[in-house]
């Protein structure tokens, strides 16, 4: 499976500027001297017309390459820590949902019915206004709207395998239901997770921008939502302000759907677009 | 005569990390005017890449590396598609193992042969509807005017393959290219088809590629005979030639596998017994709403039957008759609606769940599916050893035993470390075998558990079987659709039909003096039967 992932060029792509990406979200407070709060020169110093500022300054003279790495630590905690929170809400709800069939199946997915019916970013909003915008809420809102497909595709996939042969077997062996959930049916259904976990922490990472982007962010943590929010009003006269932190969502994004659609491809091969056997 | 289709040296290269580097290695063939010639092998012989090669359904990777195949004096394999498109349907055409999903599942039968019209765009549109009412016809559809507006789902699979033939007659093409078209279907059934067939052949004097893994099939068929394997032609000639004396040790194992009519000795059989069934029911309902009545199948119509320690029964029947429902709710896989099952004297069909899952171990099962029946994810220690260690027996008793079952069925102890794609289909039977003797059941059912594996290896499975049940007194319910297989196995054989037991006795009595008029029937649709008596007699 490795192999196959390896082989891909687009994945490997991905991997190398996720590498990219997270090293310098660790390394900042290495790389940077200063905090990206800190005033360091003049505001609205364009990019490259300074050594020690290679991306410039925003409107209070703040140094816009720190700003940009300590952005990328809030945008991948939060898209990391969201999809695991959705997980740990949806895999459960579905894998019963799918397993045990009947009211189960109904009343688990009434509910999750219920949180599909209202769009996803205007109840992310709605519960980043109740609760204080902090790292913590934006993450838990973020993961309420977010673990809905999550159960719905362990459902689906629970319900398949659950018919195969091997689970009769199981059962005659004399294990218990939940057992046969746990250690027969879930194992098997853990590669298309994977392969949507991948794809939602990129959204995740969308939806925190933004949620900062409309001023919901955290007021103090840094991100790149925020960023593009503050300097939407001097778009014209300083374009590096929202550009930079525009790419570097991009990149981030990107990256996590190639790695996605590789994990798609080396993992269910007989899937794979390429059409090559 | 004249040869309709003449292959030479044709070669197919198969992607790289294949398990070999051709499919099919410089194969040659003529098929003659009128004549049927029968493609056998196993799976993985390359007799199907002949045949999609021919119609330019070679999947992607895979590609003709040398030879050609002459038909109506032009190279098929190197005409432009547009070309073989052309061809296709017109004067080749082919039908499929499955025509459930060869045929457009929303799209009504009739229109369905009209399109093939449609696509080489032959008459007005009222004489398509003529020509496809007629051909329904000819393939001996009941009830041509409502057929052709059925859906396919609305047919059994007989009717299926016989649309599907009807299709591939549409244009009445000079070459019938048939690839295992028989093997989904049931005896009673398989030998219609191949009647039909055969008056096809015989009004229209087509000739037909039939690619077949039963020998059976070509002793009722066939005219000239190819054997492949490993991608070449092993032994050819005409069918009398290939059956009476095959010249290749691989056809003579072949030959020698197939299940034969020849009847075991009987044996005496003990009188306890293992499993009784006394008046078992299961209705199934299906639909039912505000306008739809319910409908009720029969799965199991009061059903009472033993099986004696030590003893094999053979249950027999169709598609739909019951036999799997039955095996299931013996297991209580399926939870009965009436009646009793007794298992060393308690009722498995009354007890409660967690009961039951208490005595689980007393009945066990080996499956139809072996890719199915284990889990890819777990190694096959765990599938072992799973069920003991849940009953309670120590986890290094467990795996000891599961070392030795492992040995017991040919397998070495060293394949409790591996996963089950790294098994063939026999090995994982052999393996869904031991799985079940190490719960040490007081009965083994086994759900056609030899349909889906070659013969060769069907032959060694069921030689497994029998030796295990000499050596270890097991008790088996032993369930298939082919008498021949039964009879190979069984002490009796019990014949089931819509639910219902409409005969059981001993092997001998079955099939030399069948009581009943299904029995009979069933037993004449056996294909090769006569061939069979021959080779006995």
């Amino acid at each position: 499976m490795w192999k196959r992932f390896r082989s891909n060029i687009g994945a490997m792509v991905g991997v190398v500027l996720l590498a990219a990406v997270i090293l310098i979200a660790i390394f900042a407070p290495l790389i940077f001297a200063n905090t990206p709060w800190q005033m360091v020169q003049r505001p609205f110093l364009a990019p490259f017309s300074m050594d020690s500022l290679p991306l410039g300054t925003d409107t209070l003279g703040r140094d816009v390459a720190a700003q940009l790495a300590y952005g990328a630590r809030v945008s991948l905690l939060v898209g990391l820590v969201s999809t695991l929170v959705a997980l740990l809400i949806g895999v459960p709800l579905g894998a019963l949902a799918g397993f045990y069939g009947g009211y189960v199946d109904e009343g688990a997915m009434r509910f999750t019915e219920f949180f599909q019916t209202i769009p996803n970013f205007a109840l992310a909003i709605v519960l980043v206004a109740i609760f204080e915008p902090t790292l913590a809420s934006i993450t838990l809102a973020i993961a309420i709207v977010s673990w809905p497909p999550v159960a719905r595709l362990v459902r689906a996939e629970v319900m398949s395998v659950r018919k195969r042969e091997f689970v009769d077997a199981a059962t005659l062996a004399g294990l218990s239901k939940p057992r046969i959930l746990v250690r027969q049916v879930l194992p098997n259904t853990v590669s298309p997770i994977i392969v949507m976990a991948s794809l939602m922490v990129a959204t995740a990472i969308l939806l925190e921008s933004s949620l900062s982007f409309l001023g919901l962010g955290d007021p103090n943590a840094m991100s790149w939502g925020y960023m593009i929010g503050a300097a939407r009003t001097v778009i014209r006269s300083a374009w590096w302000l929202s550009f930079f932190p525009g790419i570097a969502i991009v990149i981030t994004v990107l990256a996590l759907n190639l790695i996605g659609e590789g994990l798609n491809d080396a993992l269910n091969p007989h899937l794979s677009r390429k059409g090559k056997a | 005569m004249s040869t309709t289709l003449s292959i030479e040296h044709l070669t197919i290269g198969l992607p790289e990390g294949a398990d070999r580097p051709y499919a099919v290695e410089d194969v040659s063939m003529a098929i003659e005017k009128g004549e049927i010639l029968c493609v056998v092998g196993e799976s993985g012989s390359g007799k199907s890449m002949t045949a999609n090669a021919l119609m330019g359904l070679l999947p992607p990777g895979v590609n003709v590396k040398a030879g050609r195949a002459v038909f109506e004096a032009r190279d098929v394999i190197r005409l432009p598609e547009a070309e073989k498109q052309a061809l296709r349907g017109a004067s080749m055409a082919m039908i499929f193992q499955e025509p459930m999903t060869a045929l457009n599942p929303l799209m009504r039968i009739g229109d369905q042969i009209v399109e093939v019209f449609a696509a080489h765009d032959r008459y007005t549109q009222s004489e398509r509807r003529e020509k496809a009412l007629a051909l329904i016809r000819e393939v001996q559809l009941p009830d041509p005017e409502k057929i052709i507006r059925a859906y396919p789902f609305q047919l059994s699979g007989g009717q299926r393959q016989r649309a599907m033939i009807a299709m591939a007659l549409a244009l009445e093409p000079k070459l019938l290219i048939a690839d295992e078209p028989t093997t989904a279907l049931d005896v009673t059934t398989q030998a219609q088809i191949l009647k039909l067939i055969l008056d096809l052949r015989e009004k229209r004097g087509m000739a037909v590629m039939f690619i077949t893994h039963d020998f059976g099939v070509v002793a009722e068929i066939a005219d000239q005979v190819i054997v492949m394997r490993m991608g070449k032609v092993v032994e050819r000639g005409s069918a009398a030639e290939v059956l009476e004396n095959p010249q290749h040790d691989y056809t003579k194992r072949l030959l020698e596998a197939i299940p034969t009519g020849r009847l075991p000795e009987a044996r005496q059989l003990s009188e306890t017994p293992a499993l009784e069934i006394k008046g078992l029911r299961k209705v199934y309902r299906t639909g039912g709403g505000l306008f739809k009545p319910v409908r009720e199948v029969r799965a199991v119509d009061d059903v009472s039957l033993t099986v004696a320690r030590g003893e094999v029964l053979g249950l027999v029947g169709e598609s739909g008759s019951g036999k799997s429902t039955l095996g299931r709710t013996a297991v209580r896989l399926v939870t009965p609606d009436g009646g009793q099952v007794m298992v060393g004297g308690t009722d498995l069909a009354a007890l409660s769940d967690e009961e039951l899952r208490k005595q689980r171990h007393k009945v066990q099962m080996v499956f139809q599916d072996p890719y199915a029946s284990l889990n890819p994810r777990q190694r096959i220690m765990g599938a072992i050893t799973d069920g003991p260690i849940t009953r309670g027996i120590p986890r290094k008793e467990a795996e000891a035993r599961a070392r030795e079952l492992l040995e017991i069925v040919g397998l070495g102890a060293d394949a409790a470390s591996r996963f089950p794609h790294e098994f063939s289909g026999g090995q994982r039977q052999r393996i869904g075998i031991a799985r079940a003797l190490a719960m040490d059941p007081e009965l083994i059912i086994a759900d056609e558990a030899v349909s889906a594996l070659d013969v060769s290896i069907q032959a060694q499975v069921l030689d497994l079987l029998r030796e295990l049940r000499e050596k270890l007194e097991l008790s088996i319910l032993f369930i298939t659709h082919d008498l021949r297989v039964a009879a190979q196995l069984c002490d009796r054989i019990a014949v089931m039909q819509k639910g219902k037991l409409v005969e059981i006795g001993t092997v001998h009595d079955i099939f030399l003096n069948p009581q009943q008029d299904y029995t009979r029937k069933l037993l004449a649709a056996v294909p090769g039967a006569d061939w069979d008596q021959q080779g006995a007699a």
